[in-house]
């Protein structure tokens, strides 16, 4: 009894701590409508800050508040600046090119806060009032934490008020509503835009400074923070600050029993909530549909089979790429056999996020399941390289058929949380599941059968299988299948109208998907020789993202430039040092050169050279 | 031909005691219709007096709390709007709904593959199929010429007689058409119905549609149904409706 | 505290501003070392591991380098992912042309390299990875390793640990390999030693991501003797603070595991607790030759005093040079055998790699924590060789394919 009392309270602690956060998120999501990833790096910013002021300052409760608030306004002023710089001119950009430039934030960040404030973590040294504890039920409870319960609630209604009776409140749940109508009445929307963000970053920066006492500012702060921060925002519904005070209670309170209860399994816990609640619910708890339907937002241009010229070059780059053994070195192969992989990896998230309008956050699951797949064909069945790389399609695919049941049911950012939801699960799985899976061990020795182990025919077999899983997914675009899925994506009422199965179409775009995805992973594994969690893991999905939006969505070729670029690119800025701050700073640039993609802008100058010549 | 093309002659939909609540408010509140082959029946009413509900659950987007909708003689109560596309239902949009991505004849083609159960095929090039019959029906509806031009970038009046080109494809009995002319300028919205009314009797196809403006109303229905609060409180020829003084009380005199 | 971090600072930015290659200034080809570690992921301990292993090849050249020619090292991050790793060891060996691959914080990692290593057939030295698998289960003639393993760092610290003579304990670990494995290990040899012992609770926060108060609160319930703890890092400290002020570490004996050296110890702070039962490094209070030796070769390049990882770092070339010395040559199958019972100088004192199964015997201090003028230390403090904390060889045999 008193333990569960005691674990209330810690849990409520917990949970206002991760309220400020989502709360913060929730509130720029509602008015921006940017999915602010970076959202984890003002936090941790937040907490270097408040190291540097409350080190300095006498260690009174007094200047305690006040170191806390100033890291809370220094952080806003970060985020005013980060909006005014970056975000501001990419509003109009997809949501998903948002969400990317701000991941090249969070890369950046890293290696700003690891110049200024140094790779040790640092801890506040505690006055004696905030190590003191108040007795609860016999047991010792800490005042600090007392603190913080009491802290979520008062910034909640701080924030109520705010909203509910000022002139610049008013304004703000107005633009949550309905941007464009602000616009009419005549607001300078740009300084409501920045400001909000300054008082999400404000409110980030406080939960971090608030953390603080109890750790350290630390450099893994931003993506330990960030994953549940989405997890609540999403629960809540996003855009409801209400829905995000529940859902930080929900999570945090279950997050304190399940550690009683279920030690072992704390890492999927908050995802298993997040599926349950996103099935059920499928907008959050107190969240509402969003105002823009999928595909609605705006005016696509058509996709085209390619033109003569750029099928000349894709047959070019196609014999190139056969011919590169006889050229290339074992590591450009191994390079050129990764970008193979990659090609069929990004092309099967394209057929789901491009022509089906499903942007998925957890693609990477399919991929480590078919490479899981392929590992457990060649270990545990001893079965030939073929066996892993059939099972591994249909593996992935039936897997996809399961989840996607739930998740073709959902739009936009929710239906994106969901696929993050799932891929997390797997990955746990992965992970903790360590009697099948080797947990982070990993598969070892998934070699490649002896006629295909030396590496020039891997290669060809990865070309083969990768580059020709990717042509036959694009032919299945731009075959009635893909029509169909494309009418459904452009008008979910009127491809019912004309008699298509919306929901059928795109579990089966889903399945396709996962199958292909499944597919790149076996070749993985079996040229890698090894399977590990990471590759179901939340970077590995990002990847996947960044090679679709890089190349182009609406563009056939889009994903395999983009997938080219990236592992190229990527092999590249691994090898030497900085590379977060790099592919940060690459990553925003061109999403701010190119919104359409690497494959879109090259497609609109060919069009205006041809306008032009014509 | 669809199912139904042997119904000719027969009444093609038959919808009895239709009801729809939404909280406290009844929306519809016992509409019972019937529309005959090549007849052009007009839905009018006030803002408010529940076309749009009963549209939709004509069209399968609601499934109403009570009352019965048959096409001929098959009960089609609350079936999904893809389901009523097969049993030979068209449907025009308020808010017109094409596909952007592709080319006009492509979306005409998209709804030929939809409704000749052809969209499950994963290999064939899509816009090598029934490109005749697309451009057959775009002649008819006077699209030809922009066969070739992305949906995405139509005036609104060609959006409108692309969605009836792509209502045709299914080869229908029943046209639904909610407020055809929404948006359009006088002189367009009179071609279009013009346009419709003459499909209407050249393949016999029943039209249900709502609408705002008057001229298009009498000029071109057979028959006219009014609904106020979710109630029919008057149906007939135009002239006939025209003279009701229900009418002329609760809408025309309003909106006179 | 201030001007030490501005130091470090300055040391950390000099050191990242700098090429990663090391050049030597020979006109012979150097001997290239293909180096990974997880810089971006784990960089409290990598970083200075970064600079220890630059100044031993600083010292390595200066002395003459290994077989007449210079060492070079070229270093990647992984990330902490074990892909990026693989690749990166494919692009060292293929591309840069390195003779030896070394390296690796985590175990996953570690592991991962190992089996490029074995399929290759290429030498792989790693540095920190402590799972025992490297050397044992998955062992092979291609991987050695420098750090005492979890079974090590258990076994060293068993017999304060049955000295407490509690009867209940509850452990709580980071849940993954490495945090497993020190469970594991600790729970059998306890039981061997000390019958009648029961481990009544276990808490496995997931790495860098404890949720302290609860974890504490669930520990406390259990009301346990003795608590063992594997956590580092910002776990260590947010579980610390949370168990000082919940008085969980209260007329308890704690044993914790990597708990003494520096880039821990240090972010405790004034909350150090006393009386822990800590693997380490009382970088204050070693006097010998050759730990003094290096904290002032250390101090005089870097400015700061080094840590746990600067000492691995330090380790990892010297035991690499004293292997090709006496290899006598960088040809892999040359150096395969030629390393076995190779021995070479550490911070620690003389070490070597242990024939029978590639493990280095470089060891590990033990002692207590203690605090001093607001900053925790270790006293009480004993080296312990790593050659008396392994397993006997008929136990290494049958764990070890042959």
């Amino acid at each position: 009894m008193d333990l569960i009392f005691l674990q209330l309270l810690t849990g409520l602690a917990g949970a206002s701590t991760l309220f400020l956060v989502a709360a913060g998120l929730t509130v720029i999501f509602g008015v921006t409508r940017v999915v602010n990833f970076s959202h984890g790096s003002l936090y941790m910013l937040g907490a270097f800050i408040a190291w540097s002021l409350l080190s300095r300052l006498p260690r009174e409760p007094e200047y305690f508040v006040l170191g806390v608030l100033g890291a809370a306004v220094a952080t806003a002023a970060i985020g005013a600046v980060l909006e005014v710089v970056l975000l501001r001119r990419i509003y109009r950009a997809p949501e998903l090119l948002q969400l990317l430039a701000t991941f090249g934030v969070v890369l950046v960040v890293q290696d700003v806060a690891l110049w200024i404030w140094g790779a040790v973590d640092l801890s506040l040294s505690r006055p004696r009032w905030l190590r003191g504890a108040v007795e609860i039920a016999g047991l010792r409870f800490p005042f600090y934490d007392l603190v913080l319960i009491v802290v979520g609630p008062a910034v909640l209604g701080g924030l109520l008020l705010l909203f509910h009776r000022t002139r610049w409140g008013l304004l703000v749940r107005a633009a949550t509503q309905d941007r464009d109508m602000v616009a009419a009445l005549g607001v300078d929307q740009r300084v409501l835009f920045t400001s909000v963000f300054a008082l999400g970053a404000g409110l980030a920066g406080l939960g971090g400074a608030l953390a603080l006492p109890q750790g350290s500012a630390n450099l893994n702060m931003d993506l330990s923070v960030i994953a549940e921060a989405f997890v609540v925002v999403v629960v809540g519904g996003m855009g409801s600050l209400g829905g995000a005070f529940l859902a930080a209670l929900l999570i945090g309170v279950l997050q304190a029993f399940g550690i009683a209860l279920v030690p072992k399994i704390t890492l999927v816990l908050v995802f298993l909530v997040m599926a349950a609640v996103l099935v059920v619910r499928p907008h959050g708890l107190l969240g509402k549909p969003q105002a823009m339907a999928r595909g609605e937002v705006e005016a696509l241009a058509p996709i085209r089979q390619a033109g003569p010229a750029l099928q000349l070059l894709g047959a070019v780059a196609l014999v190139l790429a056969i011919l590169a053994p006889f050229v290339a070195g074992p590591y450009l192969l191994s390079v050129l056999t990764e970008a193979a992989v990659a090609v069929l990896f990004a092309a099967s998230l394209h057929v789901m996020m491009g022509p089906g309008g499903m942007a998925s956050f957890g693609h990477a699951a399919w991929f480590g399941v078919g490479a899981y797949a392929a590992a457990f064909a060649a270990k545990g069945l001893g079965a030939e390289m073929a066996v892993g790389l059939l099972l591994a399609p249909f593996a992935a695919g039936g897997l996809a058929l399961l989840v996607g049941a739930f998740v073709v049911r959902m739009s936009g950012v929710y239906l994106a949380m969901l696929t993050l939801a799932f891929a997390q699960i797997a990955w746990a799985v992965a992970f903790q599941w360590v009697e099948v899976t080797g947990g982070d061990n990993g598969v070892l020795g998934v070699w490649p059968d002896s006629w295909a182990a030396d590496k020039p025919t891997m290669y060809w077999l990865a070309l083969l299988l990768c580059v020709g899983g990717a042509l036959v997914l694009r032919r299945a675009l731009f075959a009635p299948f893909g029509f169909a899925l494309r009418a459904t994506r452009d008008s979910a009422l009127r491809a019912e109208a004309i008699g298509l199965d919306a929901h059928r179409l795109r579990l089966a775009a889903f399945v396709l998907a996962g199958a292909g995805a499944g597919l790149s992973g076996a070749v993985f594994a079996y040229a890698k020789g090894s399977v590990f969690p990471t590759y179901m893991a939340i970077p590995h999905s990002v990847d996947a993202l960044v090679m679709v939006l890089l190349g182009g969505v609406q563009t056939m070729a889009g994903p395999v430039v983009g997938a080219v670029t990236f592992t190229v690119l990527q092999s590249w800025l691994l090898m030497g040092d900085f590379w977060r701050i790099k592919l940060g700073l690459l990553i925003i640039a061109l999403v701010l050169a190119f919104p359409t993609g690497i494959a879109g802008a090259a497609a609109a100058a060919w069009d205006r050279w041809r306008g032009r010549a014509a | 031909m669809g199912p139904l093309a042997g119904a000719r002659g027969v009444i093609v939909l038959v919808a009895e005691g239709l009801r729809k609540r939404f909280g406290a408010n009844e929306a519809v509140a016992g509409v019972s219709l019937a529309v005959e082959p090549g007849e052009m029946l007009a839905l009018i009413g006030p803002n408010g007096a529940g076309k749009s509900t009963c549209f939709n659950m004509l069209g399968g987007q609601l499934r109403p709390d009570a009352g019965e909708v048959r096409l001929a003689d098959r009960v089609v109560t609350g079936l999904a709007p893809r389901h009523l596309a097969h049993l030979g239902v068209g449907r025009t949009f308020q808010i017109t709904a094409s596909f952007a991505s592709m080319t006009v004849r492509e979306n005409v083609q998209t709804a030929l593959l939809a409704q000749k159960r052809q969209a499950w095929r994963f290999w064939q090039a899509a816009d090598a199929q029934h490109v005749g019959l697309a451009e057959g029906l775009l002649a008819r509806v006077g699209m030809a010429s922009q066969a070739e031009r992305p949906a995405g970038v139509l005036a609104y009046g060609d959006l409108k007689r692309l969605e009836l080109a792509m209502a045709l494809a299914g080869d229908p009995v029943l046209l639904l058409m909610d407020e055809p002319t929404a948006g359009m300028a006088p002189a367009e919205r009179a071609a279009l119905m013009a346009l419709v009314r003459g499909i209407a009797r050249e393949r016999g196809v029943a039209v249900l549609f709502t609408e705002h403006d008057m001229d298009v109303v009498f000029g071109q229905a057979d028959r006219v149904l009014v609904l106020d609060r979710g109630r029919l409180i008057a149906q007939g020829t135009p002239e006939a409706v025209r003279a009701d003084p229900r009418v002329r009380a609760v809408y025309l005199g309003t909106a006179a | 505290m201030s001007v030490s971090r501005r130091t470090l600072l300055a040391a950390g930015a000099a050191t990242l501003a700098a090429p990663a290659i090391v050049r030597a200034q020979s006109t012979s080809a150097p001997i290239r070392i293909g180096e990974i570690n997880s810089y971006t992921a784990i960089p409290a301990f990598t970083l200075p591991y970064r600079m220890g292993w630059q100044l031993a090849v600083e010292q390595v050249n200066a002395a003459g380098g290994v077989l007449g020619r210079k060492l070079e090292v070229i270093s990647h991050d992984d990330a902490g992912k074990p892909q990026d790793a693989v690749r990166l060891a494919g692009a060292l060996l293929d591309e840069t042309k390195v003779d030896v691959l070394a390296g690796g914080f985590l175990s996953n990692v570690g592991l991962a390299m190992s089996d490029v290593a074995k399929q290759r057939k290429r030498l792989f030295v790693a540095s920190e990875p402590l799972t025992d698998a490297l050397v044992w289960e998955q062992g092979h003639r291609y991987c050695y390793r420098l750090r005492p393993s979890t079974y090590m760092q258990v076994a060293m610290m068993v017999d304060d640990a049955v000295k407490l003579g509690a009867k209940r304990w509850v452990t709580v670990s980071p849940n993954y390999e490495y945090g497993q494995s020190l469970v594991k290990w600790f729970k059998l040899l306890m039981a061997q030693r000390q019958p009648g012992i029961e481990f009544v609770a276990e808490q496995w926060p997931a790495l860098g991501r404890i949720d302290a108060g609860a974890t504490v609160a669930a520990l406390a319930q259990a009301r346990p003797d003795a608590i063992f703890n594997g956590t580092f890092g910002p776990d260590l400290t947010n579980f610390v603070r949370q168990g000082n002020t919940r008085g969980l570490f209260e007329k308890r004996g704690v044993v914790s595991v990597l708990t003494g050296e520096p880039e821990y110890l240090e972010p405790l702070g004034d909350e150090t607790p006393e009386g822990w039962i800590v693997t380490g490094w009382p970088v204050e209070s070693v006097t010998d030759a050759s730990n003094a030796g290096f904290i002032a070769a250390y101090r005089a390049k870097f400015g700061e005093m080094p840590k746990m990882g600067s000492v691995v770092g330090h380790a990892t070339i010297t035991a690499i040079a004293a292997g090709i010395a006496k290899s006598g040559s960088v040809e892999t199958e040359a150096m395969a055998d030629g390393f076995k019972g190779a021995k070479f100088a550490t911070p620690f004192g003389e070490a070597y790699w242990r024939a029978q199964d590639n493990q280095g015997t470089l060891g590990t201090y033990v002692g207590r924590t203690a605090m001093k003028g607001g900053k925790g230390l270790m006293v009480d403090w004993r080296y312990v060789d790593g050659a008396k904390a392994m397993p006997t060889d008929e136990d290494v045999k049958k764990m070890r394919p042959a």
